[in-house]
């Protein structure tokens, strides 16, 4: 597989067309709003967290098939799981994302969210894949 | 001379840009990204190179021998650059690039005192376009906020063409400020008509010629606008040199922008009085390498000639448009038949620019992916980002055929081909 072809895998380009979760959200308890300047992309996610559980997530938004792909894989990842779990994702999911193709996501921990190690290696990308979880965060602390 | 560039024309002047040569992702590069920077040819590099080996040391001060060559040299790419784009010496500023030019008209105006003649007052008008780059849009915003003036625009047309029957130039306008040719259609604006109306109605024009200095031949004084900025890092110059175009008489009208030494006659401790212009607006040591670098840069585009440079911008122009407009889609922006740079920029339906500048990436074609600084004209066409392809003097004509099937292939790729 060509670098362009693991960056771009089917699941990715699936993802992108079809994303999960890109719904707007009934009664959010936080919210975050997050643009990349570069491109103008952006992304508002919107949870519902309820005795720190994220009960829902719902976001909305424009972008690249990566940023698209990584927002879509994300809602299906933390729907239902405690913060602190979503936020140890989190922090997994950046150091692999800034690992320059060093550090690969766990199968285990990511499932499909795997398909994004490709993103790693394209420095200028990683913002991308980031931008969604950069909201999560945001919305978590907010 | 011949009235176009040849394949072999191009060829060697290829030879004097060592970095088209090189390789990107394995493949040879195809810089199709010049309307964001230029390359740099050899002459431009030993310029500078050779400035700091044998002549360094600071201008307009000092009076030994390096000093005194240094300082004649700066002098000297002044003239130079005077010429090139049809202005007299003490018309050039120096600038680090085309925006601090326009913030410094811009925070000039607003730091003349209450009652001058050029001063902005509230219920005063400044004009801009809708297909500005924000380097001559957000300046003027910042004016109208200081000022109290109002900032209002020409708008553009579905297909990004500026529709002047709509352009708000009336009685209160003091500023039409607009570019020669869009960064992102590349369509050259009708200049004349514009500063006509706008000196009709006694305004001053600021003309932002980055995107037309380094592709046709540029006379600010036939143009007969009051101010204009240009960018060295786009015309085959090192980054870190601008120049800003003045009238003699206006750019002495206007206070400093920034102050310290360099520009002034007496300094007490209460108070200091300034230099006439260009002197005035070139506070602290100056940029003393890229200026000559800059005028090696002009002399490297005329020894080629402006004619021609224009002439093979054009063409390109004509193969990306065409080229671009007969792939299934994709919609290219701007006005069909327009005069245009050889500069396209287009939006494949379905695959965001990112996307698409990913892929050309992996084949090793540099271009620019995304809203171009000129959100506003995205918003206003539909868009948040586009990709955008433009050439130089070293592009070629089979490497725009490269980067069309490379386009092509995009949608295959990413299953959007039918």
């Amino acid at each position: 597989m060509s670098d362009l072809d693991g960056l771009y895998q089917q699941l990715i380009l699936d993802h992108a067309k079809n994303p999960h979760g890109r719904v707007p959200l009934d009664s959010p308890t936080s919210q975050s709003h997050q643009v990349n300047p570069t491109c103008g992309d952006e992304v508002t996610l919107s949870l519902r967290v309820e005795n720190g559980v994220i009960e829902a997530i719902g976001w909305e938004g424009h972008g690249c098939s990566i940023s698209q792909a990584s927002a879509s894989l994300l809602a299906t990842l933390v729907d239902t799981l405690p913060v602190a779990e979503a936020e140890s994702l989190l922090e997994e999911f950046r150091t692999a994302m800034r690992s320059r193709g060093q550090i690969e996501l766990d199968e285990d921990r990511f499932g499909d969210a795997i398909a994004l190690n490709g993103v790693s290696k394209y420095v200028a990308r990683v913002k991308c894949a980031m931008l969604p979880w950069v909201a999560l965060e945001h919305a978590m602390a907010g | 001379m011949q009235p176009t560039l040849t394949e072999a024309d191009v060829a060697m002047i290829r030879a004097d840009f060592p970095i088209l040569s090189t390789e990107v992702n394995g493949r040879p590069l195809v810089y199709l990204d010049s309307g964001a920077t230029s390359q740099k040819p050899l002459s431009v590099l030993d310029t500078e190179r050779d400035f700091y080996l044998s002549r360094n040391s600071a201008v307009h001060r000092g009076a030994h021998t390096l000093a005194a060559l240094a300082t004649e040299e700066f002098e000297e790419a002044r003239e130079k650059v005077a010429r090139f784009v049809g202005a007299s010496a003490d018309e050039i500023v120096w600038t680090s690039n085309a925006t601090e030019g326009v913030n410094l008209v811009a925070y000039a105006l607003s730091n003349l005192p209450a009652g001058s003649e050029l001063a902005l007052v509230p219920g005063d008008e400044i004009v801009v376009t809708e297909l500005e780059h924000h380097a001559n849009l957000i300046p003027w915003q910042q004016l109208a906020q200081r000022t109290g003036a109002t900032l209002r625009f020409i708008p553009v047309d579905d297909e990004g063409a500026l529709d002047l029957e709509r352009a708000p130039i009336t009685d209160r306008t003091r500023v039409v400020a607009f570019s020669h040719v869009s960064n992102v259609l590349g369509v050259v604006n009708p200049v004349a008509e514009l500063v006509a109306r706008a000196h009709a109605v006694g305004a001053l024009v600021m003309l932002d010629a980055c995107q037309s200095a380094p592709h046709l031949p540029l006379d600010l004084h036939a143009l007969d606008v009051d101010f204009a900025v240009l960018s060295g890092h786009k015309m085959l110059a090192p980054t870190g040199i601008g120049v800003l175009y003045g009238r003699n008489r206006l750019l002495n009208e206007l206070p400093p922008f920034l102050t310290g030494g360099s520009m002034i006659t007496t300094v007490t401790m209460e108070s200091a009085s300034f230099l006439p212009a260009p002197q005035r607006f070139e506070a602290g040591t100056q940029r003393v390498s890229q200026a000559i670098a800059l005028a090696a840069a002009v002399d490297y585009l005329t020894g080629i000639g402006m004619e021609r440079v224009a002439e093979h911008g054009s063409r390109m122009s004509r193969q990306l448009i065409d080229g671009l407009s007969a792939i299934d889609g994709v919609r290219v922006l701007g006005a069909r038949g327009a005069q245009r740079v050889g500069l396209a920029s287009f939006a494949v339906e379905g695959i965001h620019a990112h996307d698409v500048g990913q892929f050309l990436d992996d084949r090793g074609i540099a271009v620019r992916v995304g809203h171009h600084c000129a959100q506003p004209l995205h918003r206003r066409l539909g868009l948040t980002s586009t990709t955008r392809a433009s050439g130089s003097v070293y592009t070629t004509e089979a490497e725009i055929d490269f980067f069309l099937e490379a386009v092509a292939d995009s949608r295959a790729f990413f299953g959007v081909a039918s």
